[in-house]
């Protein structure tokens, strides 16, 4: 019971809680400002990769094969070693501009590679979804490939994918933490500092708090749509 | 208007395809001359449809040559865009695009495949709609409207590429019966108005008022052709009287 009491002591200490508040706040700026720009970059650069990836022909042979090497590297390697590679590896390699950016920087492109390959996948279901009749329709009224892949397929494979779009998002939120093993002074980075000098714990349930308030409004978001998904297609079954 | 002298505006010549190991088209050679409606009748998977998408080249052609319009389209070098933009074609699902409203449907290629002005494309697209008394549901998404609407709308979008042959595949096949009349109406009144026309239908009475030339197909093969009075009334083939005392058995021909 008394080792119960300790523990608990540490993690919810009212006060303690309240004295990390600022710094861990100050933190999480940086997390929201990697989650907005790597998210924007994610949602362009799959889409990119997905449509390379879908390209028809022998030609494109070679650029397939390189969209499908990349997602599987990307897919398959931890993240943290993702980001050692480019934390500590761009840097190394004197390559000018690159080598000079910042860890928060170096967090972001771990983040948007990462990110990528996932997100790549969920663009080529919805692209795949979406039934070849409709490109049959495109294609006859004399739309080239381009322009029915733009104004036809793509529109209608991302209202698809919204929903898990918006999962993985969470995911990437959350992993804003953890690239931040290079050196990104962050959220669960300073609430560690905080714990160090501290002796206790509470500072982690600060940014533990802060992602789930972020996270939640993402989750019912996400919720809402695929019900609304759910009513109109059982609106237009009858 | 034509661009070919004096030969017809389709010619298909001798075409073969084979889906695998089927052969699906089997040495098929049909005619049809410009303002001129053929109907393509037979049972399901006979070729009618595979043919009609070998015309605007979404399916290959293996063998044969199919000209439209005096251009050779089976050769290598085709621009199949400006092919396509010439050929209007109608599915039996309608295939309108969900995520637009009608108008925009209507408008799409011609303002992306022909670099027509938006202001230009949506007055001819309202034009149009009005033509077939849907103008009231030009900004309404296709999902609000019912069948027959859906399918005169995906007419009236091929329609808007002002093209000079219309492949009709089915179109009312999906239908529900008493849909089916408005869209019929629709097609006999582009075959009034001179439309070169292909039709694959089930719709016996409708290919006999509205055609200048039956086809009958059978295992990829035009089994008989003839004006639409020989074929119904004096069928030479024993298949063909047989497909279409079946076809009158199930109440087809009105």
């Amino acid at each position: 019971m008394h080792a119960l009491h300790q523990v608990l002591h540490a993690f919810f200490n009212l006060h303690s809680f309240t004295l990390a508040m600022p710094d861990v706040w100050a933190g999480f700026q940086v997390n929201l400002r990697m989650m907005a720009v790597a998210e924007v970059l994610v949602l362009v650069i799959a889409l990119a990769i997905a449509i390379v990836r879908g390209l028809p022909g022998r030609g494109a042979k070679p650029l397939r094969a390189l969209a499908i090497a990349y997602t599987d590297f990307f897919r398959g390697t931890p993240i943290i070693i993702v980001a050692y590679f480019i934390g500590f590896g761009l840097p190394g390699l004197s390559l000018g501009y690159i080598s000079r950016q910042s860890f928060t920087t170096y967090g972001i492109i771990t983040l948007t590679l990462v990110y990528s390959a996932y997100v790549t996948e969920v663009y080529r279901a919805g692209i795949e979804s979406v039934h070849a009749s409709q490109r049959a329709a495109a294609r006859s009224l004399g739309l080239s490939y381009a322009q029915t892949m733009r104004y036809v397929i793509v529109p209608q494979a991302v209202r698809r994918v919204i929903p898990p779009l918006l999962n993985d998002f969470v995911g990437l939120q959350k992993d804003t933490a953890i690239v931040s093993v290079i050196g990104v002074t962050e959220a669960a980075s300073l609430s560690q500092q905080f714990s160090n000098t501290n002796g206790d714990f509470p500072s982690f349930l600060v940014a533990a708090v802060f992602f789930i308030l972020l996270t939640i409004p993402l989750a019912r978001f996400t919720d809402y749509l695929v019900a609304q998904r759910e009513r109109r297609e059982r609106a237009q079954a009858f | 208007m034509s661009t070919n002298g004096n030969g017809p505006f389709v010619d298909v010549a001798g075409v073969s395809k084979w889906f695998g190991d089927l052969q699906v088209l089997d040495h098929v050679s049909l005619q049809v001359s410009e303002h001129g409606v053929v109907s393509l009748i037979g049972a399901s998977g006979s070729g009618k449809s595979t043919l009609l998408r070998c015309l605007n080249l979404l399916e290959r052609v293996e063998e044969g040559d199919i000209t439209v319009d005096g251009v050779c389209v089976t050769r290598e070098k085709i621009d199949v865009n400006a092919l396509r933009k010439k050929i209007g074609i109608v599915f039996q699902a309608y295939n309108l695009f969900p995520h637009m409203t009608v108008l925009q449907n209507v408008m799409l290629a011609p303002r992306k495949a022909r670099g027509v002005s938006r202001n230009e494309a949506e007055s001819r697209a309202r034009a149009l709609l009005q033509r077939i008394g849907l103008e009231e549901k030009a900004d309404e998404y296709p999902d609000r409207l019912s069948g027959g609407q859906q399918q005169r709308v995906a007419i009236v979008r091929a329609l808007a590429m002002e093209p000079k042959l219309m492949l009709l595949d089915e179109i009312t096949s999906a239908l529900d019966p008493q849909l089916v009349s408005e869209v019929l109406a629709l097609v006999r009144e582009l075959a009034d108005s001179g439309m070169t026309m292909i039709l694959a239908t089930h719709e016996m009475g409708f290919a006999r008022e509205v055609s200048d030339k039956i086809c009958f197909l059978d295992g990829g093969r035009i089994l008989e052709e003839g004006p639409p009075e020989q074929i119904f009334t004096e069928p030479r083939e024993p298949r063909t009287r047989e497909f279409l005392s079946r076809v009158l058995a199930g109440g087809r021909m009105q």
